[in-house]
C-alpha cells in the first residue's frame, strides 16, 4: 500500500467547542490507483488532505491516527522527514490556484524551488526543467510564461501551473483538492485529461477530492463517499455508481441532473440540510434525513464494515450480500 | 552606410555620456547625462590636489570620498552605454514593466514630488560623502577669532562664521555625514531587527510569539525618549552608540507592526502552499513573508530616517548627542540659538538643511506609499 490511513481524527479547537471535522476514517491509496473522495461542501474532505500532511491551520491539529505513507509513518515522522515528503513523495493541487500562487513571484521561480528541494537540481539545471515541465502541462511558449506573473495568466493556466508545482518533485502521490471547482466546463475537461495525462506519465496515485461526483466517477478506480467528518461508503467507481448502498449516496446519485431528462423527470434532492459540525446529531448523523431511519440509528454511529466485494458501508439497515 | 555602422557609431559615442542619446534624438536624458558627468569631471579638475592626494593620506573619509567620485564618473559612462544600447535594441520604452515591482517603480517616478525629494536626498548624501573634496576650510579649524566671528554669508563664507570664526558651509557638510548616516544607518537596524523580530513571532506563532510579544510589552513600557536619555547618559556618545541606541529603541514598533502583516499572511493559501512543497521555514519567511510585507516596511522605513535625524538632532540640541567640536546639524542649530538675533545664520543653514531633509523624507514615503499601494500592484497591465 502506498498510502494507508488508520482511524485519522482531527479536530479545531474553537471557542464555541470542539470541531471535528475528520472523526476517524481510514483508507488506502494503492501505487498508481486513482481514488475520489466526495462529499458535500464542509463534510471534511479538504481536512483529510491537510491531516495527511500535517498542513492543518491553527487552532485545528490531527488528534489521533496513523498515516503510513511508503513504509513512513507520518504521524511520528520528524519536521525534516515531513518536509522531504511534502513536495517530494505526495504533491497536492489545491482548490483556489489563483491563492494558492504567491502573486509577487514569477510562476517559473516557484517551480523551480520544488525542483531545486526535491530533485537536487541547481538553479540553471531547474530552470530548464521549469520550462519541460511547463510545457508538458501544455502551456504554449513556456520559456515565456515561465517569466510570468501569477496575474499574467487566466484561471486554467494558473491551475496547469499550480499542478506543474505539485508534480514537479516527482511525488509518488498527488493529492487534487477541488482541481476544477473554479474553472469553466471546458476548462474542467482539459485540466482532467492532463491529471489523467501525468498519471499514466509517472505512474502516480492520484486522491481525487472534489463535491462533484461525476467528475470524480470518471477518472477514479475507487469512490469514497464522506458525511459529517466520516466515511460513509466506499467502493470500486463502477460497482458504487451502479449500485449505491448507503442512503446518502443514492440520495447524491438520485441528485445529479441527467441532460437531456427532460422538464418532466423531476430532479430528487436529499430532504434536510447537512448540519453542524459543532452540533452533530447523536447516532448515526444522517439519521435525521435518512428515509430508513428508526429507533436504532439514533444511539450510536454506524460502524463501516464489509458488505460486498470491495464494498464498505456505514449503515445499520445494510447488510452483507451473499 | 549600412545600419550596423550607424549603430556601432551611436553606441561609441555613448563613451561620452549624454553623446548617445544626443545623437539618437533623446535630448533630455542626454544634456542632463552631459551636466552630470561634467560637473563630476570639473569637480575633480577644481579639486585635485586633494582628489588625487587622499590615496597617499591615512585618511579613510578622504579615500572614501575619492573612490565615490570615481564611481560617480564609471555609473555614468556605464549608464550611458547601458541605456544607449537599450534603446537601440527595443526602442527604449519597451513595454510597460509587468512585475510588482517595475509597476510600482513606474508609479514613484510619475510623482514628481517624490522623485524630486529623491533627486534632493540623494545629492545631500553625495555631498555628505564628497564633504573632504568639497569643504573649502576645515570645519574644526579656528582661525584669527576676533577679526572671522560671526561673519554674515558672503561669497569667501557662503553659510557665514560662527563664534569661533568657523566656516559654517565646511562645517555644515561634515554635520551632514552624521546627521544623514546616523539617520540611515538607525533606520536600517531597526527595520531588519523588527521585521525578522516580528516575521519570526507571527509565523511559529503560539507560545514562541506569547514570549516574544511579552518581552515587546515590556520595552514598550519604557518611554523611548527618556530610555534613550538615559542609554546615552551611561554609554560614551559616539557615532556609533548613537547609532546602536536610535535604532534599538526603535524596532519594537517595526516589530509589532511587521507581526500584524505576517499573520494575516500566513493565513493566505500561499503559504500554505509554500508548506505544501516542503519550504523550510525560514525559506518561507524569507522567501514569501516578508517580501508580501515589505512595501509598508518601505513607506515606514523613509519616515524613520526623518524620525531618526530628528531624533538626533534633538539629542544634539540638548547637548546629549555628537558633542562639539564634531558638527552635526543638531549641535550647530544649538549653538546658533544662543545668538538668533544677532547671527541668525549660524542656526539658519543647519537648521534649514535639516527641515528640507526631513520634508524629503516625508514626501518620498508618501511617493512610496501611492506607488506601492498593493491593491494598485495587482491590476492588470496597470
Amino acid at each position: 500500500m502506498l498510502l494507508s490511513v488508520r482511524d485519522l481524527r482531527s479536530a479545531f479547537f474553537l471557542d464555541e467547542g470542539e470541531l471535528w471535522a475528520v472523526d476517524g476514517i481510514s483508507f488506502d491509496v494503492d501505487i498508481g490507483e486513482t481514488v475520489g473522495l466526495v462529499g458535500e461542501s464542509g463534510c471534511g474532505k479538504t481536512i483529510v488532505a491537510h491531516s495527511i500532511l500535517d498542513l492543518i491551520p491553527y487552532p485545528g491539529r490531527v488528534v489521533s491516527g496513523r498515516v503510513m505513507f511508503d513504509g513512513r509513518d507520518l504521524m511520528r515522522a520528524s519536521t525534516e522527514e515531513m518536509r522531504r515528503v511534502r513536495g517530494g513523495g505526495i504533491g497536492i493541487v489545491f482548490q483556489e490556484a489563483a491563492a494558492a500562487l504567491n502573486p509577487v513571484y514569477r510562476i517559473g521561480d516557484q517551480i523551480a524551488d520544488v525542483l531545486q528541494l526535491h530533485r537536487g537540481m541547481n538553479k540553471q539545471q531547474a530552470w530548464k526543467e521549469t520550462v519541460r515541465v511547463l510545457g508538458e502541462m501544455g502551456i504554449p511558449e513556456p520559456e515565456k510564461r515561465a517569466k510570468s506573473y501569477p496575474f499574467e495568466l487566466s484561471g486554467g493556466m494558473k491551475q496547469r501551473v499550480m499542478i506543474a508545482i505539485a508534480i514537479a518533485g516527482r511525488p509518488k502521490l498527488l493529492i487534487a483538492d477541488e482541481p476544477t471547482t473554479a474553472l469553466d466546463l471546458t476548462v474542467q475537461a482539459e485540466i482532467t485529461d492532463l491529471l489523467e495525462h501525468i498519471q499514466e506519465q509517472y505512474r502516480m496515485a492520484i486522491l481525487i477530492i472534489s463535491h462533484d461526483l461525476e467528475m470524480v466517477a470518471e477518472m477514479s478506480d475507487r469512490l469514497m463517499v464522506m458525511y459529517t467528518g466520516r466515511l460513509i461508503e466506499m467502493g470500486h467507481t463502477r460497482d458504487l455508481l451502479a449500485s449505491p448502498e448507503h442512503p446518502y449516496t443514492k440520495g447524491l446519485l438520485a441528485a445529479i441532473p441527467q441532460l437531456g431528462a427532460g422538464s418532466d423527470v423531476p430532479l430528487e434532492g436529499i430532504p434536510g440540510a447537512v448540519p453542524d459540525l459543532l452540533d452533530l446529531p447523536a447516532g448515526c448523523t444522517f439519521h435525521p434525513r435518512c428515509p430508513l431511519a428508526d429507533a436504532d440509528c439514533e444511539v450510536e454511529p454506524p460502524p463501516i464494515k464489509t458488505v460486498g466485494y470491495g464494498r464498505e458501508c456505514a449503515c445499520y439497515k445494510v447488510r452483507m450480500q451473499t | 552606410m549600412r545600419p550596423d555602422d550607424a549603430e556601432r557609431r551611436v553606441r561609441n559615442r555613448a563613451w561620452l555620456p549624454g553623446l548617445g542619446h544626443m545623437s539618437l534624438g533623446r535630448w533630455g536624458r542626454g544634456i542632463r547625462l552631459t551636466l552630470f558627468t561634467l560637473a563630476v569631471v570639473l569637480l575633480m579638475a577644481w579639486r585635485w590636489d586633494r582628489f588625487f592626494g587622499a590615496f597617499s593620506t591615512p585618511f579613510f573619509d578622504r579615500w572614501v570620498a575619492s573612490v565615490f567620485l570615481i564611481l560617480l564618473l564609471a555609473g555614468a559612462v556605464w549608464y550611458s552605454r547601458w541605456d544607449v544600447g537599450r534603446i537601440l535594441s527595443d526602442g527604449g520604452d519597451g513595454k510597460p514593466g509587468k512585475s510588482p515591482w517595475k509597476v510600482a517603480m513606474r508609479r514613484f517616478s510619475e510623482n514628481r514630488l517624490a522623485v524630486y525629494s529623491i533627486y534632493l536626498i540623494l545629492f545631500f548624501y553625495a555631498a555628505a560623502i564628497l564633504a573632504p573634496i568639497l569643504a573649502p576650510y576645515d570645519p574644526a579649524a579656528i582661525p584669527d577669532v576676533m577679526t572671522n566671528r560671526y561673519l554674515p554669508p558672503s561669497w569667501v563664507h557662503p553659510f557665514g562664521t560662527d563664534e569661533f570664526g568657523r566656516d559654517l558651509f565646511s562645517r555644515a557638510l561634515y554635520g551632514a555625514r552624521v546627521s544623514l548616516s546616523v539617520g540611515f544607518l538607525a533606520m536600517i537596524i531597526a527595520k531588519t531587527v523588527g521585521t525578522i523580530y516580528g516575521a519570526v513571532s507571527a509565523y511559529f506563532g503560539g507560545i514562541v510569539d506569547a514570549i516574544l510579544m511579552r518581552i515587546l510589552d515590556v520595552w514598550f513600557a519604557f518611554p523611548t525618549f527618556y530610555l534613550m536619555l538615559m542609554l546615552v547618559g551611561v554609554f560614551e556618545a559616539s557615532l556609533l552608540m548613537l547609532v546602536l541606541i536610535l535604532g534599538f529603541t526603535a524596532w519594537p514598533g517595526t516589530a509589532r507592526f511587521i507581526r500584524g502583516e505576517i499573520l494575516s499572511l500566513k493565513n493566505q493559501q500561499f503559504t500554505e502552499a509554500a508548506r505544501a512543497i516542503g519550504l523550510p521555514a525560514h525559506q518561507i519567511i524569507l522567501k514569501h513573508l516578508i517580501p508580501s510585507a515589505l512595501s509598508p516596511v518601505l513607506v515606514t522605513a523613509a519616515l524613520a530616517v526623518a524620525g531618526m535625524i530628528g531624533a538626533e538632532a534633538g539629542l544634539s540640541f540638548l547637548g546629549l548627542g555628537i558633542r562639539p567640536p564634531t558638527p552635526s546639524w543638531g549641535n550647530m542649530v544649538s549653538a546658533g540659538s544662543d545668538n538668533l538675533l544677532n547671527a541668525w545664520w549660524v542656526a539658519f543653514f543647519p537648521g534649514g538643511l535639516l527641515t528640507l531633509t526631513l520634508i524629503s523624507f516625508s514626501l518620498l514615503a508618501d511617493g512610496l506609499r501611492d506607488a506601492l499601494d498593493p491593491k494598485a500592484l495587482m491590476q492588470k497591465y496597470v
